[in-house]
């Protein structure tokens, strides 16, 4: 199926030309001129992405062909406006550098996920590694002299020079233990169960799994002051313990325990409240809490349909602009043109995700795929509803987009894996290895 | 499980769709309440960094324009070469507080007609700009006379060409730099405001224009030209006789003559040597308010003179001097001097306070610019010139969008009138109070004044109020100058204090005038 890498290699030209035809006119709109590193750029670009489609090949040849153009897209998208943005804001010069570096760390990192898991399976045997490394992950901002504290929120760690979020990988792996847990034990959680008058639900011990992660996600919200992940991986918990065992209860349940969690964060935690009171009303603080959301929906607006042409806004003026807003940015200078372009790729992006996870037959690679392609989705969802106020601000970046190497990297490995599940569930059983071949009767 | 996922993607899908509904709400439905919205600062920026035109003097020198900036929310500073030169004319360009003076008058004009679509594409394709310039009467040269003929002293130079009514000159001290008003880092500007708000005698006070005090003896060139507008003296009768006080009817408070000195004569004698108590007495029983009321205002007092610096305040001539409760009694020695004796005036109430007002104290008011009118109208047939600052206005295709209209604003009193006044004003300056003023080739006629503020208080404003002839024709300024009291200093007497200031500036002006005619020379 050598069609499926020619389709890919295709689509990424395609989004390699719109990447650079918007890097040179934020350049044009900046200065009124061609930018002098455009050829440069443009190989740059073009060899990244050609390293990671050559690896993918390589060691998944069988894999779906639109996940990595669309990635190409909105990775190259976010280089341009952090680019355009770095010029506009203090002590931003090395930004584009960085974002570069951490692209090609990226790229690499793609690669070697790509080799390190030949097959899904493979990661079915590390399973309580992964929990513990999640849980551990998720924990070490709260450790003293490593974990730092920025912006009120814990979820830095330094080592050395590199400064690194390890909630990004963390919820990676909590995926991967869910996955694996939940793939070997879902006839259980279906079937066991006791009853409360209407209410059906599992046994206590089943429902281990959603006390953890409810523990585990309030405790991000409260030590590390760190809504959007806590969401994060709730959500993902909830819903994939329904995906495994169909009880809406699951579902109920979660979305009551969380609304519960929040309440009594708002009442017990001063920056959960703000977030609520900004979120209902951003203009009764415009200059204080208020003032993020204000920008930003100002940017939007101003904006409009196509946008101010990019390099053109003064996306600037909102705070953080360059990480958890660049969407913001991209509305103001692309317009409702382009942010509705940023919904889509992410809308194809995890269309791909579930379609992989439903033409999977295993249940781990099938249960994995889905809450990857959740994952990404819920956490776009999360930081673009926060922006443009259909739910509460939470401080979380956009897959790709926004400047970052922890949630660069920690993607790419996340798409490598979806891309892995997909190269597995497209070989055909007569392609498979034979030792994994039903005997025929 | 694949019904689950199916599940999960139309959940995620109706999530996104709701998202694409509210973007389409924030950026296309709702997006003009919040372009519009007051909080909304973007709109200030993007005027604050628009290009915009320049301001500049008589003779060419770039008063205000702005400059390209490489960094930063701003695309432009607003940058005033000559600094406070011609600040309280030009005003600033704040941020903050918004455009002032000529900076908000013409503002439509500076900023052009624009349009943000089409601008950023004229602006990539490097084509013209809409942005009209506004180019002044005012004069970098005589600016910069006035202002090191005044120093650092609180007051005001006024000079106006009479043929036009263009300002030549317009300064005064304490004054202030507009540039870090202007400044784009905001927090320097506020700075700055903070500064020149708490800096004494309020620099931000264009006093030529904005600032009202009593005219003292300038003012009887308004009153004598009343007795002559109403016939009831000529310059040289009726003869008041020579006396230190004059003691008004309904009190017995004296007003005295400057000095307390010995004075009186015909009103040519009167003007000449300032003369307090004869003034006062014709005043008060030979014109009577109305006529004095009806003239000041034939001036231009009580009404707010249509000058093109916003702000320009009226100058204030009180109209009530009370209910009229009889005639006055002339004095038997004056009213002998008549062959046909004049028509009894009316006395009123207040008649003390008219005898006051003729000597441009009580509660008369005059700003410097009102007071140069009353020169210039007295040179001018009687005619008060309309004071303007603003000679053209050119908009980016070298058409002219506005020019001065330089028709006279009112007529004061009669081309009689104005001769006679013209007359005595002359003889101020030949054998007066105000020998001081005179320079070698031009005719000059001028008037002192030596304000005085309040009963107990000795420091008092000095004024010279002129004008300035070539004696052959043609060029004509109207000059007045106002130098502030000072406790510090005591009495300062018009022709002594004020007097070389306007000196000064009349010379610079006769140095300059033939160069600057050629410049105002209205284009073809």
């Amino acid at each position: 199926m050598r069609s499926r890498r020619n389709t890919e290699l295709a689509l990424l030209a395609v989004s390699s030309a719109i990447t650079c035809g918007a890097y040179a006119l934020a350049s044009l709109g900046r200065n009124a001129s061609m930018p002098a590193n455009l050829l440069p750029f443009f190989a740059i670009i073009l060899g990244l992405l050609l390293g990671a489609h050559l690896a993918l090949r390589r060691f998944a040849p069988q894999a779906d062909p639109t996940i990595l153009p669309v990635v190409a897209l909105l990775n190259g998208l976010g280089y341009v406006f952090i680019t355009r943005l770095a010029s506009d804001i203090p002590d931003a010069e090395l930004l584009p550098g960085q974002q570069a570096t951490w692209t090609a760390v990226g790229v690499a990192a793609f690669t070697a996920t790509l080799i390190l898991v030949p097959r899904i399976k493979v990661l079915d045997k590390y399973r309580y590694l992964a929990g513990i490394a999640g849980i551990v992950l998720l924990l070490f901002p709260l450790l003293p002299v490593i974990g730092r504290e920025v912006n009120a929120a814990r979820i830095w760690v330094r080592f050395g020079p590199i400064n690194f979020q390890p909630g990004e990988f963390a919820k990676l792996a909590l995926a991967v233990f869910m996955a694996s847990i939940l793939a070997e034990r879902r006839e259980v959680l279906q079937h066991v169960r006791m009853t409360f008058g209407p209410l059906s639900l599992p046994q206590p011990k089943f429902l281990a799994p959603v006390a953890l992660a409810w523990g585990v996600s309030l405790l991000v919200m409260v030590a590390e002051k760190d809504l959007g992940s806590s969401l994060l991986i709730f959500m993902l918990v909830v819903i994939m313990l329904w995906l495994a065992t169909d009880q809406v209860t699951y579902l109920l349940l979660g979305f009551g325990l969380f609304l519960a969690g929040g309440w009594v964060a708002s009442r017990t935690f001063g920056h959960v409240q703000d977030r609520i009171d900004v979120w209902l009303d951003p203009f009764s603080d415009p200059d204080g809490v208020g003032f993020q959301p204000v920008e930003a929906t100002f940017a939007l607006a101003q904006g409009g349909l196509t946008g101010t042409g990019p390099g053109r806004g003064e996306p600037y003026r909102i705070p953080e602009v360059e990480t958890d807003f660049i969407f913001a940015a991209i509305g103001e200078e692309l317009g409702l043109v382009g942010s509705t372009g940023v919904l889509i790729a992410f809308v194809a992006l995890v269309s791909a995700g579930l379609r992989i996870a439903t033409r999977t037959r295993d249940d781990f690679g099938k249960l994995l795929a889905a809450s990857l392609a959740t994952l990404i989705g819920l956490q776009a969802f999360i930081i673009i509803g926060g922006i443009i106020r259909i739910m509460p601000l939470t401080g979380i970046t956009l897959p790709f987009v926004s400047y970052g190497g922890s949630s660069l990297v920690s993607n790419y490995v996340l798409v490598a894996l979806l891309l892995r599940i997909s190269h597995d569930g497209a070989m055909r059983p007569d392609m498979a290895p034979v030792d994994e071949m039903e005997p025929v009767a | 499980m694949n019904r689950q996922i199916a599940r999960l993607g139309m959940g995620l899908l109706i999530g996104y769709l709701v998202l694409f509904v509210q973007l389409n709400r924030l950026q296309f439905f709702d997006a003009e309440e919040y372009t519009t919205h007051p909080e909304n600062s973007r709109p200030l920026i993007a005027e604050f960094g628009a290009p915009r035109g320049d301001i500049r003097s008589l003779e060419g020198d770039v008063i205000a324009t702005s400059v390209d900036i490489e960094n930063g929310p701003f695309a432009r500073q607003r940058t005033y070469p000559l600094g406070s030169l011609f600040a309280e004319v030009s005003g600033a360009f704040s941020f903050n507080s918004g455009p002032t003076g000529l900076e908000a008058e013409w503002d439509a004009e500076l900023r052009g007609d624009r349009n943000v679509l089409t601008d950023g594409l004229r602006e990539l394709l490097g084509g013209e700009s809409t942005t009209a310039d506004v180019e002044l009467t005012l004069s970098t040269s005589l600016q910069e006379a006035a202002r090191d003929a005044l120093g650092e002293r609180p007051g005001s130079v006024v000079v106006l060409d009479i043929n036009t009514g263009g300002a030549l000159a317009m300064w005064s001290w304490p004054t202030f730099d507009p540039n870090p008003l202007s400044d784009i880092d905001t927090s320097v500007a506020r700075e700055a405001r903070q500064q020149v708000l708490a800096a004494e005698g309020n620099p931000l006070l264009p006093r030529t224009f904005r600032e009202l005090y009593f005219p003292g003896s300038t003012f009887k060139v308004v009153t004598g030209s009343a007795a002559l507008e109403a016939d009831r003296a000529t310059l040289d009768d009726p003869i008041f006789q020579a006396v230190t006080s004059y003691i008004p009817p309904l009190t017995t408070n004296p007003l005295a003559n400057f000095a307390d000195g010995s004075c009186g004569g015909p009103l040519r004698d009167l003007i000449r040597r300032s003369c307090n108590a004869g003034m006062a007495q014709l005043a008060v029983e030979l014109i009577g308010p109305k006529p004095l009321v009806e003239t000041a205002e034939g001036f231009g007092f009580n009404a707010t003179p249509p000058f093109d610096v916003p702000g320009a305040v009226a100058s204030v001539m009180p109209t009530d001097f009370g209910a009229r409760i009889g005639s006055v009694d002339v004095e038997p020695a004056l009213l002998d001097q008549f062959d046909v004796p004049p028509k009894p005036i009316d006395l009123t109430d207040n008649a003390p306070a008219l005898a006051q007002a003729a000597i441009g104290q009580f509660d008369v008011k005059a700003t410097p610019l009102q007071m140069a009118l009353v020169a210039a109208a007295i040179a001018n047939d009687g005619d008060v010139p309309r004071p303007h600052v603003v000679r053209t206005v050119i908009d980016s295709t070298g058409s002219i969008v506005h020019r001065a209209d330089e028709d006279s604003w009112r007529q004061a009193v009669s081309p009689g009138t104005a001769a006679e006044m013209r007359e005595a004003m002359i003889g101020v300056v030949d054998s007066g109070t105000a020998q001081r003023v005179a320079v070698e080739g031009l005719l000059i006629g001028a008037k002192t004044g030596t304000a005085q503020l309040g009963k107990d208080i000795e420091s008092t404003h000095a004024w010279v109020i002129a004008f300035a002839e070539d004696p052959f024709g043609g060029d004509r300024v109207a000059v007045a100058v106002l130098v502030e009291a000072d406790p510090a200093i005591g009495e300062q007497t018009g022709g002594r204090v004020a007097g070389p200031v306007a000196q000064q500036v009349i010379s610079a002006w006769n140095d300059v005038r033939t160069d600057l005619g050629a410049i105002a020379t209205p284009r073809p």
